[in-house]
C-alpha cells in the first residue's frame, strides 16, 4: 500500500516538474512535438529508475557506512554521468533503433536537475531500497505526462494568435503555472 | 591598456542586462522558480550561485590547458560539486533558517544550467581575469533576477518585504503567488516584460 502511494504521490500530487521545478530545462526545451517529449520522457524515466537503484547502495553502504556523508553531491554526481554514459553505450551496441529515438537526450539527462534532485529527495525521506526504486519509477513517469501534456498543448498553440512579445519561453511558462494550478486538485487524493 | 579595461567592463556588464541569466538565456531556472517565493532567500540563493559561479570559473580557466577535452565535462561537474558542497556547509552553519528554507535547492545548484554553461562556453577559453568578471556579471545578475522575483510574490503572497509587513490588514494576500503555479506567472510575464524592454531598446537604437 505504502508503494503505492509512493508512486501516486510521486507522479501525480508532487510531480517534479509542476511542483518541485525540477527538470524545467527539457520541460521547456523539448517539449515542441508530442514524439520527441515521448521520447525524452522514457528516457528519462529509465535513467531515473536506474539511478534511484544505483545511488541508493552507494549512499547506504560506502557514504554512511565510512561516515563520509559530505561527500553525497559528488558521488552522486559522479554516479549519474558514468551511469548515463553507460546506458548510451549500452543502448547504442544493443539495440540502434531505441539508440535513434533516444540516444540524442541521454547526455541531456545528466544536467537534468530532476536526475540528481530524484537523489537528494531519496536521502532526505529515508526510504528504502524498494521504495526508493518505485519514487524514481514514479517520479519519470510524472515527468514523462508533464512533457506529453505540455507538448500537446504547444502543438495547439501554434496556431493560436499568440501576443509577439509572449511568444517562446514566456507562454510556455504561463501554461505551466496553469498546469500546476490544475494538478493541485491530485493533492486531496491522498490525506495529511 | 584602455581597450583591455573595457573588454573587462564588457564582460562584466554583459550579464547584467544583454545576456541576464534566468530572463533572456533562461538558464538556471529551476532555482528560480523555485526558491523565489520570499526576498531573502531570492537572494541567498543568488549569492550561493554567484560564489559557486566565480570560483568555478576561476577553476576551470586556471586548468583549461591541462584538462583533456574529452573528460572535460567531467572535470567540471567535479570541480562544481566541490564548491556548490562548501558554500552548503558554509550556509547550514551560518544560516541554518535560510539553509532549511532552501533545503535540496542548494545542492541543485550543481546541475544549475548557468555554471555548467560559463565554464563551457567562457571560461575554457579565456584567462582568468576575464573569467572572473564574467562570472560577477552574470552572478549579480542572476541574484538580482532572483531578487526581483521573490520581491513580486513577496508582496503579493504576504503583503511584506524582507518579512516587514508593508501592506495593512486590508490586503488579502494572493496565495497563489507562493504556491508553484504563481512562480511560473510571475516567470513567464518578467520573460515577457525583459522581451517587450529589449524590443523597444532596438527599435529606439535602429531609428
Amino acid at each position: 500500500m505504502k508503494l503505492i502511494l509512493i508512486f501516486i504521490s510521486a507522479s501525480l500530487i508532487n510531480n517534479f516538474v509542476l511542483t518541485y521545478f525540477l527538470g524545467i530545462c527539457p520541460f521547456l526545451g523539448v517539449s515542441n512535438k508530442t514524439e520527441n517529449a515521448l521520447n525524452m520522457g522514457l528516457a528519462t524515466t529509465f535513467v531515473m529508475t536506474l539511478t534511484a537503484a544505483v545511488t541508493w547502495p552507494i549512499y547506504t553502504y560506502l557514504l554512511v557506512k565510512f561516515n563520509i556523508p559530505f561527500l553525497e553531491y559528488v558521488a552522486f554526481i559522479i554516479a549519474i554521468a558514468a551511469l548515463v554514459q553507460l546506458v548510451e553505450m549500452y543502448i547504442r551496441k544493443s539495440s540502434p533503433a531505441v539508440y535513434r529515438a533516444m540516444g540524442i537526450y541521454l547526455p541531456l539527462i545528466t544536467t537534468n536537475c530532476a536526475v540528481l534532485g530524484l537523489a537528494l529527495f531519496m536521502v532526505l525521506r529515508d526510504y528504502n531500497y524498494i521504495e526508493s526504486i518505485i519514487f524514481g519509477f514514479g517520479t519519470g513517469a510524472g515527468f514523462t505526462l508533464a512533457m506529453l501534456m505540455m507538448s500537446g498543448i504547444r502543438e495547439e498553440l501554434e496556431f493560436a494568435d499568440v501576443p509577439k512579445v509572449f511568444q517562446g519561453v514566456s507562454i510556455t511558462l504561463i501554461i505551466a503555472g496553469m498546469m500546476a494550478l490544475a494538478f493541485m486538485g491530485f493533492a486531496g487524493l491522498i490525506r495529511g | 591598456m584602455a581597450d583591455n579595461n573595457q573588454n573587462l567592463w564588457h564582460e562584466f556588464q554583459k550579464g547584467l542586462w544583454q545576456d541576464i541569466p534566468p530572463f533572456r538565456l533562461v538558464l538556471g531556472t529551476c532555482p528560480a522558480l523555485a526558491v523565489t517565493n520570499s526576498v531573502i532567500n531570492g537572494i541567498a540563493m543568488g549569492l550561493a550561485t554567484l560564489f559557486v559561479l566565480l570560483f568555478a570559473n576561476i577553476s576551470v580557466s586556471a586548468i583549461r590547458k591541462i584538462v583533456p577535452a574529452q573528460v572535460r565535462i567531467a572535470a567540471y561537474v567535479v570541480i562544481i560539486a566541490l564548491y556548490v558542497t562548501v558554500a552548503d556547509m558554509f550556509l547550514a552553519a551560518m544560516f541554518p533558517p535560510i539553509s532549511k528554507a532552501l533545503g535540496p535547492y542548494v545542492p541543485l545548484i550543481i546541475v544549475n544550467c548557468i555554471i555548467l554553461g560559463r565554464a563551457e562556453g567562457f571560461a575554457q577559453k579565456n584567462p582568468i581575469t576575464p573569467s572572473i568578471m564574467d562570472a560577477i556579471g552574470m552572478g549579480i545578475g542572476f541574484a538580482l533576477s532572483l531578487a526581483v522575483m521573490g520581491l513580486i510574490r513577496e508582496i503579493f503572497g504576504f503583503g511584506s518585504i524582507l518579512d516587514i509587513k508593508l501592506l495593512g490588514a486590508w490586503f488579502e494576500p494572493w496565495i497563489v503567488m507562493i504556491l508553484p503555479a504563481g512562480a511560473f506567472f510571475v516567470f513567464g510575464f518578467l520573460v515577457a516584460l525583459v522581451n517587450y524592454l529589449s524590443r523597444k531598446k532596438a527599435e529606439t537604437v535602429c531609428h
